[in-house]
């Protein structure tokens, strides 16, 4: 069990976090035609569209309430519900988002009451749902305020008990926490449906961020994700499968309101993790495990032999949200490495499980500083942490949020076996090109009779 | 800050248009409003002050999201890349600790990472619980003998103009003034040449394009004192009072600096742009008009005869390629005419232009010189953004990185204008990077990829809205 330590100083220095209201925005991305409407100033929604642009490289539909001076002393309801309704009239959304951020907290903002001020003064959107939620970024992490919001979608579209589990024979929920990337979720999906069964993922980010070119030249909400009236329809599943740890008191909710059995997982890289939840498949659908997946197994385990010998004892940091944090410091752990710095930027309670003696909430800094202390060989992180690998003079490996400076890490795959093995490689090619370190230096004896010795000289100097 | 203060922000009185009657700033509309805060304007103003602590006060969202997001370059210090914020926790906003969190990190920075000055952000929340940071900041100064300036850039303040404006007043109240340039060095004095010191006010640097015009001011004789604020120090913010002509750089974002330079210090300024071999030329002209040193003007002439020849062949290639190309331009409005005096020179045909932000005197500028034909385009949604693509016939939408994908999603070349673009365009030289882009994206064999329709799709379902 690691050792948690508490954040010990005043100013926080190259900062790992990202904002709960960011986080909640993600997790509604991910539903079909939806808008997030942030309650705060302008300027929350603009950083925080940006944020994901350069991420993802794509539009972002991401709204604001626009907290002026006046309404943010005297009120800002009827922000809310002015926003509202502006959007509903404008774009006509299959669900509006409505985190609200450390502004209209401190303020005193009762949302899910706005809510139904804007459902009397506007019955012509009664259809419309509208997914409140208290995300205010002085606490948590996008991880946090992603779980939030999910949970918060549960509770608008399914409000009361049901009991029909099983109504829908073949499907499956499947909770995706924000530690997977589309590219993961699109591979889950696969896997799911590679035992005759049919997935509903919530939030599908696979279906709406995974940067696919439509017809449609411009949208005003999300191009893709969970159809909002197929979420009604998960007490039906025979089975909801939980991916991420900090989806646990959303599935808590899930199970409460429905009764459909839950399997947990707090990550699906490395072999074990990929195991239990490929036995979980064959158990819920009665079918056995199908040959390709038999095979990408077989795989993983030639990937790790060839692996092992640049990974062994391998020093690693990582920086990141709980559970990615979690998965990578298990993956490279059952791999021989040792995890010498582990930060994350908020609390949470997987962490007490990270395979690592101590981790620190903290930022880039206090990695940097452990990193350094303990001789880590390599980092995996986000793209904040580019400077900070610089400096230790050692390989980066970027997983997180945000990675701005790298094309294409908003999808690439890391879970199942499939994911896991091009992860394996590309951390032994890391380790591979540091090669040398371990050598001997040259030795030129004072006897040497070899005067006038140079390497080999390139060719294209004489041309 | 004060409701009074920010109303006195607000009224430029060195904008042309200030003359007109007053209706007062439209708020913004709730869920339809895009753009930044005054924090992100103040932000962006003073970031680039390569040697200071850069600490934004309040909780993650202002940071977290921002930090490390601009294109600016330094050629020494790197201090300002490094993210700092006090990173406000629930416990601080209930307890009121802000303020003790915010002394105590000021210590910690100074501690660490010996900066020549620390500059505060306020924020939002701060803001709204009332943390004096102007109080800590003049403690902590006087506790640990560092400058420590606050900037007072609440989000809900205002736009982010209103942001520029106030890191101008923060660097005039607090910084210009309070240190003198040192003599010019007697080994960087030519015969026959009079220095002469100038400040660029409102120059970022951008992916280092500043240094494609600076050596030409060492040639001229030109110091530049300060830099607001790309490539900046702090020591030289300090003595910009004491230049003999400042130039505000393509936005009106900084003007109050250089007005309240002028009404101070009787220091004339002009405007001007580095964008396009017409405007850089234009930019030494004026400098060497305001200073007034017939010696001066002789030695811009000839420059400008020698830059502009060895340009224009450098560039007579890449016309051919861009000779008629129709550009639609939508900056957000500030830097419009700046931009299009660079395409012109190009050969390109500008369209229409973005104008949003645009104040009366920028639009009459862009009339001089597109004349009175040019369209101008006030919404930048982007439904209407494409529909003015279409209906101009456009090839190629130039603006701001956030609206990148709404170009690539309707399949349109376009080119990034905005801070956080990775190529540097100024003086002679960035045209020929400028010409290269915008070739290198126009000529792109993968338009007619993404345009064609699988073989086997009877119809293509092209240019259809969504949810419209």
């Amino acid at each position: 069990m690691a050792e948690i330590l508490k954040r010990n100083k005043a100013l926080a220095v190259n900062p790992l976090k990202a904002s709960q209201p960011v986080g909640a925005s993600l997790a509604f991305l991910g539903i079909n035609r939806a808008i997030p409407m942030l309650h705060g100033s302008q300027g929350c929604t603009a950083f925080g569209k940006v944020f994901f642009v350069r991420h993802f490289r794509e539009p972002i539909p991401l709204q604001t309430t626009a907290m002026d001076q006046v309404s943010t002393v005297m009120n800002a309801d009827e922000n809310v519900i002015l926003g509202l309704k502006s959007i509903c009239e404008k774009s006509n959304p299959a669900l509006i988002g409505l985190p609200t951020t450390s502004l209209s907290e401190t303020q005193g903002t009762d949302i899910k009451r706005l809510v139904k001020e804007f459902y009397a003064a506007h019955p012509e959107f009664a259809h419309i749902p509208v997914v409140p939620v208290n995300t205010p970024d002085f606490s948590g992490c996008l991880e946090s305020g992603y779980a939030l919001a999910v949970k918060a979608i549960l509770e608008v579209m399914i409000p009361s008990v049901t009991s029909q589990v099983g109504k829908r024979k073949k499907q499956v929920n499947v909770l995706a926490a924000s530690m997977l990337t589309p590219g993961d979720v699109e591979h889950i999906k696969e896997l799911i449906e590679a035992f005759g069964l049919r997935p509903l993922v919530l939030p599908d980010l696979g279906d709406s961020l995974d940067g696919h070119l439509t017809p449609m030249d411009s949208s005003p909400v999300t191009i893709g994700g969970t159809p909002v009236l197929e979420i009604s329809s998960m007490g039906e599943s025979i089975a909801t499968l939980v991916l991420g740890n900090s989806l646990f008191e959303a599935a808590d909710y899930l199970k409460q309101q429905t009764g459909v059995p839950d399997f947990r997982f707090d990550s699906l890289m490395g072999l074990d993790a990929v195991d239990s939840f490929v036995a979980t498949l064959a158990e819920i659908s009665g079918k056995p495990v199908p040959e390709k997946i038999e095979r990408q197994r077989a795989q993983l385990q030639d990937a790790m032999m060839d692996a092992h010998f640049m990974l062994g004892f391998a020093r690693v940091a990582i920086a990141a949200d709980a559970d990615l944090l979690y998965s990578f410091a298990r993956l490279v752990t059952e791999m021989g490495c040792e995890v010498v710095a582990a930060v994350a930027p908020a609390r949470a309670n997987i962490l007490n499980d990270v395979a690592a003696a101590q981790v620190a909430i903290g930022d880039l800094e206090d990695l940097e500083i452990v990193a350094k202390r303990h001789g880590a060989q390599l980092i995996i992180s986000n793209s904040h942490a580019k400077e900070t690998a610089r400096r230790l003079g050692v390989p980066m490996l970027r997983a997180g949020f945000p990675q701005y400076d790298f094309v294409g890490g908003y999808q690439r795959l890391w879970v199942g076996y499939k994911g896991t093995r091009q992860a394996l490689f590309d951390l032994a090619n890391m380790m591979l090109e540091q090669h040398g370190q371990h050598e001997a230096e040259p030795h030129v004896s004072i006897y040497s009779q070899r005067t006038g010795e140079q390497r080999a000289p390139s060719a294209a100097d004489r041309h | 800050m004060q409701a009074k203060d920010i109303a006195a922000l607000l009224n430029e009185p060195a904008c042309t248009h200030n003359t007109k009657s007053k209706s007062g700033c439209a708020r913004p509309k709730p869920g339809a409003t895009a753009g930044g805060c005054s924090f992100d304007g103040a932000q962006i103003a003073l970031l680039p002050i390569a040697d200071v602590a850069h600490i934004v006060h309040g909780p993650i969202a202002c940071a977290g999201s921002s930090w490390e997001g601009r294109g600016t370059r330094s050629s020494g210090p790197t201090l300002f890349r490094i993210g700092m914020t006090t990173d406000l926790t629930e416990q601080d906003v209930i307890m009121g600790r802000g303020e003790k969190r915010l002394y105590h990190a000021i210590k910690q920075a100074v501690e660490s990472y010996a900066p020549k000055a620390v500059f505060v952000y306020n924020t939002c929340v701060p803001a709204l619980i009332g943390d004096d940071i102007g109080q800590v900041c003049k403690t902590a100064a006087e506790k640990f003998g560092v400058p420590c300036i606050p900037v007072d850039c609440a989000g809900f303040y205002g736009t982010k103009n209103l942001g520029n404006r106030i890191a101008g007043e923060a660097m005039f109240k607090h910084v210009v003034g309070t240190a003198e340039p040192l003599p010019v060095s007697p080994e960087a004095q030519r015969p026959g040449i009079t220095v002469h010191d100038v400040n660029l006010i409102g120059e970022y640097n951008i992916a280092g394009e500043f240094w494609n015009v600076a050596p030409l001011f060492d040639e001229l004789g030109l110091r530049i004192l300060c830099t607001l604020s790309g490539d900046g120090r702090y020591r030289e913010v300090q003595t910009m009072h004491r230049a003999e002509a400042n130039m505000v750089v393509c936005a009106k974002a900084l003007l109050n600096v250089a007005r309240k330079l002028q009404t101070d210090y009787k220091t004339p300024y002009f405007e001007g742009s580095f964008y396009g071999v017409t405007d850089t030329s234009m930019a030494f002209r004026d400098f060497a008009k305001l200073l007034n040193d017939p010696s001066l003007s002789e030695r811009t002439e000839a420059m400008i005869v020698r830059e502009e020849a060895s340009i224009n062949v450098a560039l007579e290639p890449w016309r051919e390629k861009l000779r008629g190309k129709r550009v639609l331009l939508y900056t957000g409005g500030v830097k419009s005419w700046s931009i299009v005096s660079a395409l012109q020179d190009l050969g390109l045909e500008v369209v229409a232009t973005g104008t949003n932000k645009s104040t009366e005197e920028d639009k009459a500028r862009i009339r001089e010189i597109m004349g009175d034909k040019t369209r101008m385009i006030t919404d930048g949604s982007p439904k209407a953004l494409l529909g003015a693509v279409k209906e101009y016939q456009a090839d190629i939408l130039i603006a701001g990185g956030r609206n990148m994908y709404t170009a690539l999603k309707a399949r349109i070349p376009f080119l990034d204008i905005n801070q956080e673009r990775e190529f540097g365009y100024e003086g002679y030289s960035g045209m020929l990077e400028l010409a290269r882009q915008l070739a290198l994206t126009l000529q792109s064999p993968v338009w007619e990829a993404v345009r064609k329709p699988s073989p086997w799709a009877k119809t293509s379902g092209l240019g259809v809205e969504l949810g419209a």
